[in-house]
């Protein structure tokens, strides 16, 4: 069981928290816009990176609120965590998960096989 | 390869067990060129590999293994069999794969225990009676073997199951797959592995696939590894939890998301349980291996995580409700538990097909339920990766779905545990 800090409340063991998947996937402001490949990509592209993570929780039987931590996939061990809405820590590693879906025309676009 | 047979045990037990020698060749590292390259020595990829070089004819294939064959969820699942899917598109291919499963040892030449001893899954409430007699039917329309029971058929059937009115969580019935049960995984993934190297196959044991190299108009023209780079114009990638990681290497984003599964197992005992039972809803399954260990699953974590241990809490869970549908194992001791990095999609069934980068192929996302599908797979994706196009069978599990929206939801229509 991992040992979560909320930046709320401070940490706190897993049971009081529910995972919410990969932080700054932004929805498209104007989904009629997309193409069902840019749609797809939202809906269900993931990073899924073996090392440093960008994810939401949601303390859901403490403070209520959700946030983003940083946490390596590899070890499980956390090395930030950060409001939600708040960019990501200065310094920290970034991975591909940061762009907009939308903008990342420069990938690999499955769904054209 | 030397031909196993009731006369080879005898003669070999005449002379002291000394003409043996080694299953499969295990080359040091790739050679220069291939056919097809597989990244990935588990179950599925060795199957895939075999009915490459069996069925169609390329033999100039290698299966590049990171860590040793067979060591991934291949080594870590609870061997369970069945075909019992709510959705055409995966009836047939689990069905498929049960096909091959009953054959299985007869054409390998190797006893990989196939044991159809039946897999029952049990409801404990009206909406699980509905969905499970919803399965059923389904299942007998689709031509896939699946009976109703009630309770005491159920218990005739298991003799330890608990049929105590005064259960948190009672049972009202049971679903059973009398085709269904289990085989030996290990002996899966060698038994592939020696019918595919006889066949000309290398599998190549710590190499661990580190770039994918693609041509000037984006195809795929070979892959480098931690034992020197390698040219082939076709690699399929049967990578399992890591698949999003390789997939990266070539500039694929892909729909899965990685998390630990557990398993566990006891002390071993006599035979006391006949066959496999599951239970969706109080998330249990448990079967007897042919060693008398006790085989239970347990679920993922929460969490994406690579770290190939799930949490206690996840196993407790799933004990409590194994000690409470049969009271007679709440002295028994556990013995090892351990976590495989299951690759989970959005629909929760598999992808099996080409890519966007000519030349590339992926066969992943099995999520928690691949072992039962080896044959299957390897065969559909063999047929997929020498034809560059999909066999009928794996042609509704391409990647393009999750932009056309076709997906197959098992997840949503079955609530699958596997």
């Amino acid at each position: 069981m991992l040992l979560i800090p909320c930046p709320i409340c401070g940490a706190r063991p897993e049971a009081e928290f529910t995972y919410a998947g990969e932080a700054h996937i932004a929805r498209p402001v104007d989904p009629a816009a997309l193409d069902d490949h840019a749609w797809g990509e939202f809906l269900y592209a993931r990073t899924n990176p073996k090392g440093d993570h960008a994810e939401r929780w949601r303390h859901t039987h403490g403070c209520g609120r959700f946030f983003n931590a940083l946490r390596n996939t590899h070890t499980d061990r956390f090395t930030a965590s950060y409001l939600a809405g708040a960019t990501r820590p200065h310094g920290t590693p970034t991975t591909e998960s940061l762009d907009a879906p939308a903008m990342r025309s420069e990938t690999e676009q499955w769904g054209q096989a | 390869m030397k031909h196993f047979s009731a006369a080879r045990l005898a003669r070999e037990a005449l002379r002291g067990q000394s003409g043996w020698t080694e299953h499969w060749r295990s080359p040091d590292r790739p050679a220069h060129a291939y056919d097809a390259v597989i990244v990935g020595g588990g179950g599925h990829g060795l199957a895939t590999a075999y009915y490459l070089a069996k069925q169609h004819g390329i033999r100039r294939v290698a299966v590049l293994e990171k860590g040793w064959l067979g060591g991934g969820n291949t080594g870590r699942n609870t061997t369970i069999i069945r075909s019992n899917y709510l959705m055409e598109e995966s009836a047939a291919l689990y069905n498929h794969a049960v096909k091959l499963w009953e054959g299985l040892s007869r054409e390998l030449n190797y006893n990989v225990m196939f044991s159809p001893r039946g897999v029952m899954m049990l409801a404990h409430t009206v909406h699980d009676v509905q969905v499970g007699k919803r399965h059923v039917y389904a299942n007998q329309l689709a031509g896939v073997d699946n009976d109703w029971l009630s309770p005491d058929q159920a218990q005739e059937y298991c003799p330890p199951l608990s049929l105590d009115a005064g259960m948190r969580y009672p049972v009202l019935g049971a679903a059973l797959q009398r085709r269904g049960g289990t085989a030996r995984h290990d002996a899966v993934a060698w038994g592939y592995a020696r019918a595919a190297s006889a066949l000309g196959v290398d599998i190549v044991q710590n190499c661990e696939v580190t770039g994918i190299r693609r041509d000037a108009g984006g195809a795929v023209c070979g892959v480098d590894t931690t034992r020197g780079a390698v040219a082939t114009r076709r690699v399929g990638v049967v990578a399992a939890g890591h698949t999003s990681v390789v997939m990266a290497q070539a500039g694929v984003r892909m729909p899965l998301e990685s998390y630990p599964l557990q398993a566990l197992v006891s002390e071993p005992v006599k035979p006391c349980f006949p066959c496999v039972v599951m239970s969706n809803t109080i998330h249990a399954y448990i079967s007897q291996s042919d060693k008398g260990e006790l085989v239970i699953g347990a679920g993922t974590d929460a969490y994406t995580s690579y770290s190939q241990q799930g949490g206690l809490h996840i196993a407790t869970h799933t004990l409590d409700a194994i000690c409470e549908l049969f009271p007679q194992f709440r002295r028994m001791r556990m013995l090892r538990n351990w976590g495989g990095i299951v690759d989970v999609t959005p629909d929760r069934s598999p992808i099996i097909g080409k890519t966007p980068v000519p030349g590339l192929y992926v066969n992943c996302g099995w999520g928690t339920g691949g072992f039962k599908a080896t044959p299957g797979s390897g065969h559909v994706f063999a047929h997929t990766m020498a034809h560059d196009a999909p066999h009928p069978i794996n042609a509704p599990f391409a990647l393009d779905r999750f932009r056309t929206g076709q997906l197959i939801d098992e997840a949503a229509a079955a609530a699958v545990a596997h």
